[in-house]
């Protein structure tokens, strides 16, 4: 029974934002503050012979320069990884250099100086004396032999090898079946580019030693324990982190980043407030990066369409040092999602995590599942292709049948619930798919360029079953804790460890609650972000929200609930279980008897009025939960988009647009449509334009917004975006997360239907983003050779 | 150097570097921190600002380029408690997440639809060429905008 989830509330955070009074780090001044410019390396590698900052200190108005030297004589630990997979290879990584540099954009002193202009000035004058060094940009090249090593200590640049699956069977199925398709593919690396740069605020009170940061986070109670555990050492206890409002994450603000230990190190070595602001170029070459997969891929299938295996061997690029969760992306994440939507016998799949003189790698909008989808979706368009078979009736084939829930992969997960065929069937009919291969048809007789892609995907979200994290390598658990405070006077306090930058938590957890106490989501507040009030938390990534947040919120307002019952049945002289509790109202009521009635808010006054409880009830109202989910969550989509692409320039423009996603049962509509609009934009972004670009010395060519092709609103048609629906059974709102599925299913969706496009062409496969450059040669080379 | 700009109304002389810019201008010198910086090549359109009525990017104009101006900011939009037509128009249609890009995008957008009441859905969208947002797709800022420009009095 539900009265507002299912509603499309309009958003109660958005008068802020709409009037200029986002709450964002960079907002924030405080008296007596200090800015910090953090100098960086030019180099992809180099050895760092001397660093003389006397100029910088001469200047005017420069407060302070600190290295690498002063960070380690202060005790300052190492970023530590949180994912630990087995005979992982963890490189030091100190929050500034020491001795050599390993990527363009690594740290090699600070500046505090008065303003962010001087501060600007002072990087100028440090005058740093490098030795450069060869450096190596590519995932598989840095495995080669007489490659550059990034830490010497760190043989072949291999930090970690990574096998799942059912070798055997898969090779048996190589041998034995009809048909295989091996494509070698690239999944290029990604610059996250949230709107919002990161930034650091940090104030140290000497008095009571409390340090205060304000940073940028999507997980701020996590990234306290790992600085008073690892980094910066103050006591948990007497460290607060505060992520306000946050301008967009996409994963890239999920890290422990150094300059997190940095601007709190500095503010208390200084004794004063400190901020750091990150400028975009500096973004590019310092926020976690996403993807950048080398992949060698094989599909056996047979005669009749089904598929028999599917295998992969995945050279992983993680950069110069291994960020927070970085191991898990092409493993937990990538390996066990390699047979998608499809009944797959036989699935094996390999990943060498490298290193490389490129900036770290970490999680980017679905993490290893948009890498594993588009090789899949790849693979099956290309073997319906080889049988002559339409992609949708392949893929249909192929699907896990509906009643075969919960479906056991051979790679370790079991998918909740669905319906592949259906979902496939709905997208079908929402696209008009039979006209749409006419129009196709039509328009290729009249020589354009014109291609539809299909792809349907699958995710693992909601992470993560605590038990399941740490037997793949997690070193925390993956629950999410809350709190609900029910006042004397009725209205309600939310305390949840998930964050929104942009999620729209203020909004949809006040829904989730409401129905839960029967109080109007007017009377809720949800307070996040900030360690001195939240509990405990995890944060928001992996599309977890809603399904491990939002469950601890319902756990914990059913005991608050339960309470006010318990309360009510003393106060009422009746039987506990004779307790009626109308969840539109908040009424309490005695069955049969509906003038015996009281409220939840009632109750809530008598709990902390405290005159009258029944034995052994504490007075208050107000319970905590953490809620440890007992699986993954998988939603589920099947997208189908029709492109032409300009015979004259290459650019592919999208005629069409259709989405159709399966992410359980849907909180608020409208938020949900957005988080899939949003979601495919980016995927889109991979397909067509987005790459981050090294040279061969390691220089980042990528590294502005002037040259990394991060969407425009005119590269789009109005989605169109439906939705089916299988709740999940395994948490309690049957959701199952929305965040990530448009990324991982358009990037497929748009490729597929590019090289649909040029399949009369005789060209089967490019490597993405499809840009007009690449298309436009592409096509050359077909037409000089046909000729 | 001594800076004469009227923002939102009011009227603010300031003594600054000749190298400060109109975004530093209003966030630092004047608190306005509504006028967000999302990047520092002129791309992103998180800083349009109107100036003597255009909507010009504060990150790429000198506050004393814009000495003796009259600047408007996000914070300035509503008037008299009321919001401008533009800004309820992208909260009901949800046009913003994380909101980082939506000063920028509603001060644009204003002069958009001002400047053609009529606006289309392809003049939208390129018209939005320099304002990135990267959270939404676009889909529902367009809406947004749709629905700004009818309430502006566009459109029939
Ligand atoms: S901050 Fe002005 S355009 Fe990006
Ligand atoms: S709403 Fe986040 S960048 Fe536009």
């Amino acid at each position: 029974m539900s009265k507002y989830v299912g509603q499309s509330l309009k958003r109660v955070e958005d008068p802020r934002f709409i009037q200029g009074k986002g709450k964002y780090v960079a907002n924030l001044s405080l008296p007596g503050m200090g800015y910090m410019a953090i100098k960086r390396s030019p180099y992809a590698h180099a050895t760092i012979n001397s660093i003389d900052a006397s100029e910088a200190l001469a200047l005017d108005g420069v407060i302070a320069v600190f290295t690498g030297e002063d960070l380690l004589a202060d005790g300052i630990g190492p970023l530590p990884c949180g994912w630990q997979v087995p005979d992982l290879k963890i490189p030091v990584q100190n929050a500034i250099a020491t001795e050599k540099v390993r990527h363009v954009g690594d740290r090699v002193a600070v500046v505090v100086a008065e303003s962010p202009y001087i501060a600007a000035d002072a990087l100028d004058l440090i005058d740093v004396d490098y030795d450069p060094l060869p450096a190596v940009t590519d995932a598989k090249a840095a495995a080669q032999d007489g490659a550059p090593l990034v830490h010497d200590e760190i043989e072949n640049n291999v930090s970690y090898v990574w096998e799942l699956g059912t070798k055997d069977e898969y090779e048996a199925a190589l041998n034995d079946s009809d048909h295989v398709i091996e494509l070698d593919l690239i999944n290029q690396r990604l610059i996250a580019t949230a709107m919002e740069p990161r930034a650091c605020v940090a104030q140290w009170n000497s008095f009571t030693e409390d340090m205060t940061l304000w940073t940028t986070s999507q997980n701020p109670n996590l990234i306290r324990v790992v600085m008073s555990a690892f980094t910066l050492q103050v006591p948990e206890h007497k460290l607060r982190v505060i992520s306000p409002d946050v301008g967009g994450g996409f994963g890239s603000k999920l890290p422990h980043y150094p300059e997190e230990i940095l601007v709190p190190w500095a503010a208390r070595k200084l004794d004063m407030p400190i901020k750091w602001v990150s400028t975009r170029s500096e973004a590019a070459v310092s926020d976690t990066q996403g993807r950048d997969h080398v992949t060698t891929a094989k599909m056996a299938f047979n005669n009749d369409g089904k598929i028999t295996g599917i295998g992969v061997e995945t050279w992983a690029n993680n950069g110069a040092y291994l960020s927070l969760v970085a191991p898990l992306i092409p493993t937990a994440f990538y390996i066990t999602l390699l047979s998608g939507l499809y009944k797959v016998p036989a699935v094996y799949g390999k990943a060498i995590g490298t290193l490389s003189h490129t900036v770290w790698v970490d999680a980017y909008r679905g993490a290893g599942r948009p890498e594993a989808s588009y090789l899949l979706e790849r693979l099956v368009m290309m073997a319906a292709q080889k049988l002559g078979m339409d992609g949708m009736e392949f893929r249909r084939l192929n699907a896990i049948p509906a009643d075969e829930f919960p479906y056991q992969t051979p790679v370790a997960l079991s998918y909740d619930s669905g319906n592949y065929a259906g979902l496939f069937d709905k997208a079908e009919e929402l696209a008009g798919y039979a006209d749409l291969l006419q129009e196709r048809d039509a328009a290729r007789a009249e020589g354009r360029v014109v291609g539809i892609g299909i792809a349907g995907c699958i995710e693992a979200s909601g992470p993560a079953p605590s038990a399941v994290a740490g037997a793949l390598g997690g070193v925390t658990g993956f629950w999410e804790a809350g709190t609900i405070r029910l006042h004397p006077t009725g209205k309600v306090t939310v305390l949840t460890g998930s964050h929104t930058h942009g999620q729209g938590h203020e909004t949809t957890f006040a829904q989730i609650v409401a129905d839960e106490l029967g109080i109007p989501p007017e009377d809720i507040d949800i307070v996040h972000g900030d360690t001195a009030v939240i509990t405990n938390g995890m944060g928001t990534y992996g599309s977890r929200s809603a399904s491990v947040g939002g469950s601890a919120l319902v756990v914990a307002a059913r005991k608050v609930r339960d309470k006010a019952i318990k309360l009510a049945a003393h106060q009422l002289e009746a039987a506990e279980e004779d307790m009626v509790f109308n969840q539109e109202t908040g009424d309490i009521y005695v069955n049969g008897a509906p003038d015996r009635a009281t409220s939840i808010g009632a109750m809530a006054f008598a709990a902390y009025t405290a005159h009258n409880l029944p034995e052994g009830m504490e007075p208050g109202m107000e319970e905590d939960a953490y809620y440890d989910p007992a699986n993954f969550t998988y939603p589920n989509s099947a997208h189908i988009a029709m492109v032409e692409v300009d015979k004259d320039t290459g650019e592919t423009k999208i005629l069409k647009y259709i989405a159709v996603d399966d992410v359980g049962n849907v909180i608020n509509p409208m938020i949900v449509e957005a988080q899939i609009s949003g979601g495919i934009a980016q995927g889109v972004g991979q397909a067509l334009w987005e790459n981050t670009v090294y040279d061969a010395d390691g220089q980042l060519l990528s590294g502005t917004l002037l040259d990394y092709a991060v969407p425009r609103a005119d590269g789009f048609p109005d989605f169109k975006i439906d939705r089916t629906i299988t709740p999940s059974p395994h948490n309690p709102l049957g959701v199952k997360g929305v965040g990530e599925m448009g990324t991982i299913a358009s990037t497929p969706t748009i490729a597929n239907a590019v090289m649909d496009a040029l399949e009369p062409m005789g060209i089967s496969h490019l490597d993405i983003p499809l840009t007009a450059q690449k298309l436009h040669g592409a096509m050359q080379g077909t037409a000089v050779s046909a000729d | 150097m001594k800076v004469s700009i009227t923002v939102n109304g009011k009227a603010y002389t300031k003594d600054v570097e000749p190298r400060t810019l109109l975004t530093d201008f209003v966030r630092e010198h004047i608190g306005l921190t509504g006028t967000n910086i999302g990047c520092d090549t002129s791309q992103c359109g998180a800083c349009t600002v109107h100036m003597d009525g255009m909507a010009v990017k504060a990150c790429t104009v000198l506050a004393v380029q814009a000495d003796g101006s009259d600047v408007t900011t996000i914070e300035g939009l509503a008037s008299g408690g009321e919001l401008h037509p533009m800004q309820n128009a992208f909260w009901n249609e949800h046009g913003l997440q994380c909101g980082y890009c939506t000063p920028g995008m509603i001060m644009s957008s204003v002069k958009l639809v001002e400047n053609n009441p009529d606006i289309t859905e392809d003049e939208i969208r390129h018209g939005l060429e320099g304002n990135i947002c990267r959270c939404t797709g676009y889909q529902n800022i367009i809406r947004s905008i749709q629905a700004g420009a009818a309430a502006m009095g566009g459109g029939d």
